[in-house]
């Protein structure tokens, strides 16, 4: 058997503060073998990236190495000088990250990029440097390298990035890639990609790798070996096909049941009940108060006529001179009283904004929405007012949707005072039950939003959708940047309050195991157009065009996983 | 490429039209100029005489376009003080000032960026914190005092460097220069520093906390994963980054600093064009006081638009949006 080319051996990292030593990585072993590629799963503050970031010698102050050895060919590094971990930084541990549109300067050409860290680690000369990253850009598939070369990165497209981030790892044959989470930004079609990729230079370079991700679907088709966290210490190790199908640990066994499966439909979302976090609550309560929306004149509450949105791509000062970019294109649907209907396809085709024109936050250049039978598009501005109080929407990023300088009570009582529903005496009292609704204590209320994880916040921004009887919610990728175990928690949440409530609501995702468990009917979208609208069962069992039948067979699956 | 230019400077010119218009419309609305230039002795006619050879009974819009086509050849007319044209005076007291704002923006622009850089990658040591505290006199002192403050010290008390005026100066081709006499060059140290320190501290605050801003980015961790040593990556990597916003601020201070000149010049006594400014307000000699505005904003203008070019030459994603 050959020799592990990192061996990690009872790592322990620790953060001093104020309440004593924190350890978010506790004795933590694992080895990598040359080509073979190991998975690191477990939710976020698993200590999955700190292990990582150990490894290559970049945890951030005041975080340390408290004890444990890590090994690297035979050569221990964890005890090296600044100045050593460097010289090993790039040339013998690659790195990817996750977000590939801000890993790279945005002032330097690609070329300089690359030219740049190949003569850091070769000593070669800038034509040979030249030569090398251009060889490693065709090697990542990155097609007309010369062209490319002297291009800036934000001329390329997710993936593409990604790409040459990966190029740019491999720049002077390491030893190890250390990829945290390097597909989590991407498509469902790019991630396939860009895994492929990296199982293929696996077994090419024989590089080691371990791929950090919380997706179960990204281990099960990538990974040989896997290493499962929870809280800072491994629960599990072994390899990858054992620990799906028969996990010994209960966090495993309850981490591997919530992910969602694409092949039945299940009634609600299994949720990680490892470590008693389950929470519970009762969202019968929340039906009480709530005036349950009327039906609709005609059955139908949202009605898109071929709506079309064009941005404007080439400005110029005469009209005739100016080139649009079709995003949408000439796309209809109904959503039936109190049905979830969902829009998926990649990111680009048009999904986010089709849900901007129906919350009347991007005019429309054609076509027509209507709402309950009135057109929304033709509308007054006190009609649009009205209308925007029977719509909520719930937007992708809990972080950057919530005002960081507003205190929860006032996010959640906003949209109250602003459609003067209520009188100011009663206000407080109607966010505590919305907050008590999505299981926040009250003590949530008078404090701010970096005070809670992404999960909570999410929940905020459900109650404070929730806040004016809404009788029709967008959720535009609610759960898409978070865990598995706290997205059952949001996609529950979301379910209860539709079934309870008789809510309406339009679901985009690019998630298609949560689609198909979320919502009635589903709509594809591609290059703008919708190509495809069925119910969701039918739309999963046997697919009408090619385009979805594609897309599902891209999911990452949990084959061995079925029942 | 070429259409931005062509955008910005049309913006531009636009901008200059505007503040011509407001230029002249001092000479209908601040008080009445021949009250200053004739005495109490004056008879009916001598009024209607200077009137009209001034220019001053034809309609508005009339004096107005004049005012604009002579503008535009720099042309602002007489000087109703010194009776001289407008031109010759300002063309004569140009070098002082000049001279006198060149030397701070050097001082402000080289100093800022040095400290700020210092100060955000030494940012927990202690000199660091001592120029961030010492920073704030910069920054809360109104100019004229850090002037006199700097006066008592360096000439009265050690009395290493003159107080007043612009020492000898030497003239070349109409261009009177201080940088090359020994007293010039001396006189030019406490005006420079008086009139750049307010600049030069607020650059160094700005690329300080825009450098740590950028510090923090992930293209700068992955710089460090690449095995990137730190000097790479805190002077390439970052410090471009950093100078994305920061030139759009250098160069809005940089009018500024022409600006400001009013101040320092009186306190130095510095025969510039802001003591010649004051000088004008005290008379309202109203064509001086439109040139000097007209050049202000002329400088203005021209600085920002090649602020504009050099940002897009900096980041390529505005030369991508720009075309």
């Amino acid at each position: 058997m050959t020799e592990p080319v990192l061996s990690i051996r009872n790592l322990t990292v620790e953060i001093p503060t104020r309440r004593g030593l924190f350890k978010p990585v506790q004795n933590v072993s694992y080895d990598i073998f040359p080509g073979e590629i190991r998975g690191v799963v477990g939710e976020s503050g698993a200590g999955k990236s700190m292990t990582g970031n150990a490894v290559i010698g970049l945890l951030d102050d005041p975080a340390r190495v408290a004890s444990g050895e890590i090994w690297l060919k035979g050569r221990r590094i964890d005890n090296l000088s600044r100045e050593e971990k460097r010289a090993i930084r790039g040339r013998e541990i690659g790195m990817i990250f996750q977000d590939p549109l801000t890993s790279l300067n945005p002032l330097f050409t690609i070329g300089e990029q690359l030219v740049e860290t190949i003569q850091l680690h070769l000593k070669v000369s800038a034509a040979e440097a030249k030569e090398r990253a251009l060889a490693l850009l065709d090697r990542v598939s990155i097609p007309d390298p010369k062209t490319r070369f002297d291009q800036y990165p934000h001329q390329f497209s997710g993936g593409m990035r990604q790409r040459v981030v990966i190029a740019l790892a491999l720049c002077s044959e390491p030893s190890v890639i250390v990829a945290d989470e390097p597909t989590t930004a991407l498509d469902v079609s790019i991630q396939a990609q860009v895994l492929d990729l990296i199982k293929e230079l696996a077994t090419e370079t024989q590089v080691g790798v371990i791929l950090v991700t919380h997706d179960m679907g990204v281990i099960a088709d990538t990974t040989e070996q896997v290493t499962v966290m929870y809280s800072g210490e491994v629960v599990e190790n072994g390899p990858t096909d054992k620990v799906l199908s028969a996990p010994e640990h209960e966090y495993t066994k309850s981490l591997i049941s919530a992910v969602p499966r694409p092949q039945v439909k299940l009634h609600r979302f299994p949720q990680v009940s490892y470590g008693g976090r389950e929470t519970t609550f009762k969202i019968e309560d929340l039906a009480r108060n709530w005036h349950k929306p009327e039906p609709s004149k005609s059955g139908k509450l949202v009605e898109v006529n071929g709506i079309t949105k064009k941005f404007l791509e080439k400005s110029a000062i005469l009209p005739s001179q100016r080139t649009y970019f079709t995003a949408v294109d000439n796309v209809s649907f109904d959503i039936k009283d109190g049905e979830v209907f969902g829009l998926v396809g990649e990111s680009g085709s048009g999904k986010s904004t089709v849900a901007r024109m129906i919350g009347t936050l991007l005019s429309v250049d054609g076509g027509h929405v209507k709402f309950d039978g009135d057109d929304v598009t033709e509308m007054s501005a006190q009609g649009i007012a009205n209308y925007r109080k029977q719509i909520q929407m719930i937007f992708q990023d809990p972080f950057s949707s919530l005002n960081p300088r507003m205190k929860v009570e006032s996010i959640v009582a906003e949209p109250l005072l602003h459609h003067k529903i209520l009188p100011p005496d009663q206000i407080s009292a109607r966010v505590h039950e919305l907050l008590d609704r999505v299981g926040l204590t009250r003590a949530a209320a008078s404090k701010y939003p970096h005070e809670f994880s992404g999960g909570q916040r999410q929940r905020i921004s459900i109650a404070r959708a929730l806040a004016t009887q809404p009788r029709f919610l967008i959720c535009d990728e609610p759960t898409s940047a978070l865990d598995v175990s706290i997205q059952a928690q949001i996609l529950n949440i979301l379910k209860d309050l539709q079934e309870h409530l008789g809510l309406t609501m339009l679901f985009i995702s690019h998630d298609l195991p949560v689609v198909r468990q979320m919502c009635d009917r589903v709509g594809v979208m591609k290059q703008g157009q919708l190509i495809e609208v069925q119910d969701a069962e039918t739309l999963f069992a046997k697919p009408e065009q090619e385009y979805t039948a594609q897309l599902l067979d891209l999911m990452p699956r949990l084959a061995q996983l079925s029942g | 490429m070429l259409p931005f230019i062509l955008k910005r400077v049309f913006q531009s010119i636009l901008v200059l039209v505007i503040t011509g218009a407001i230029a002249f419309s001092m000479f209908t609305f601040v008080g009445d100029p021949i009250d200053n230039m004739l005495g109490q002795e004056r008879t009916m006619e001598d009024v209607e005489r200077l009137r009209a050879q001034l220019g001053l009974d034809k309609p508005i819009p009339v004096q107005y376009f004049k005012f604009l086509n002579e503008a535009a050849q720099g042309n602002f007319g007489v000087s109703y003080r010194q009776g001289r044209e407008v031109s010759e005076i300002i063309m004569e007291r140009a070098p002082a000032t000049l001279e006198l704002a060149a030397l701070s923006a050097i001082f402000a622009i080289v100093m800022g960026i040095a400290l700020g850089v210092f100060t955000a990658i030494r940012r927990d040591g202690f000199a660091a914190h001592f120029i961030m505290s010492a920073s704030l006199i910069g920054v809360s002192l109104p100019t004229f005092l850090i002037g006199i403050l700097l006066i008592y010290m360096f000439s009265v008390e050690l009395g290493w460097l003159p107080s007043f005026g612009r020492g000898e100066v030497v003239e070349i081709g109409g261009w009177t220069t201080g940088f090359l006499t020994e007293s010039g060059r001396k006189a030019l140290i406490l005006p420079a520093i008086t009139l750049g320190l307010y600049q030069m501290t607020l650059i160094m605050r700005l690329v300080r906390s825009e450098m740590l801003e950028v510090l923090r980015q992930d293209y700068i961790r992955f710089a460090r994963a690449r095995g990137l040593s730190e000097r790479v990556i805190n002077f390439r990597h970052a410090l471009k980054n950093t100078m994305v916003p920061v030139i759009t601020v250098i160069g809005l201070q940089l009018g500024a600093i022409i600006a400001f000149a009013i101040i320092t010049e009186t306190v130095f006594q510095w025969p510039g064009l802001g003591l010649l400014f004051i000088n004008a307000i005290q008379f309202v000699d109203i064509p001086v006081m439109a040139a000097y505005l007209m050049m202000i904003s002329v400088m203005f203008v021209v600085i920002n638009l090649l602020v504009d070019i050099l940002y897009a030459f900096i980041d390529p994603r505005l030369r991508v949006s720009a075309k």
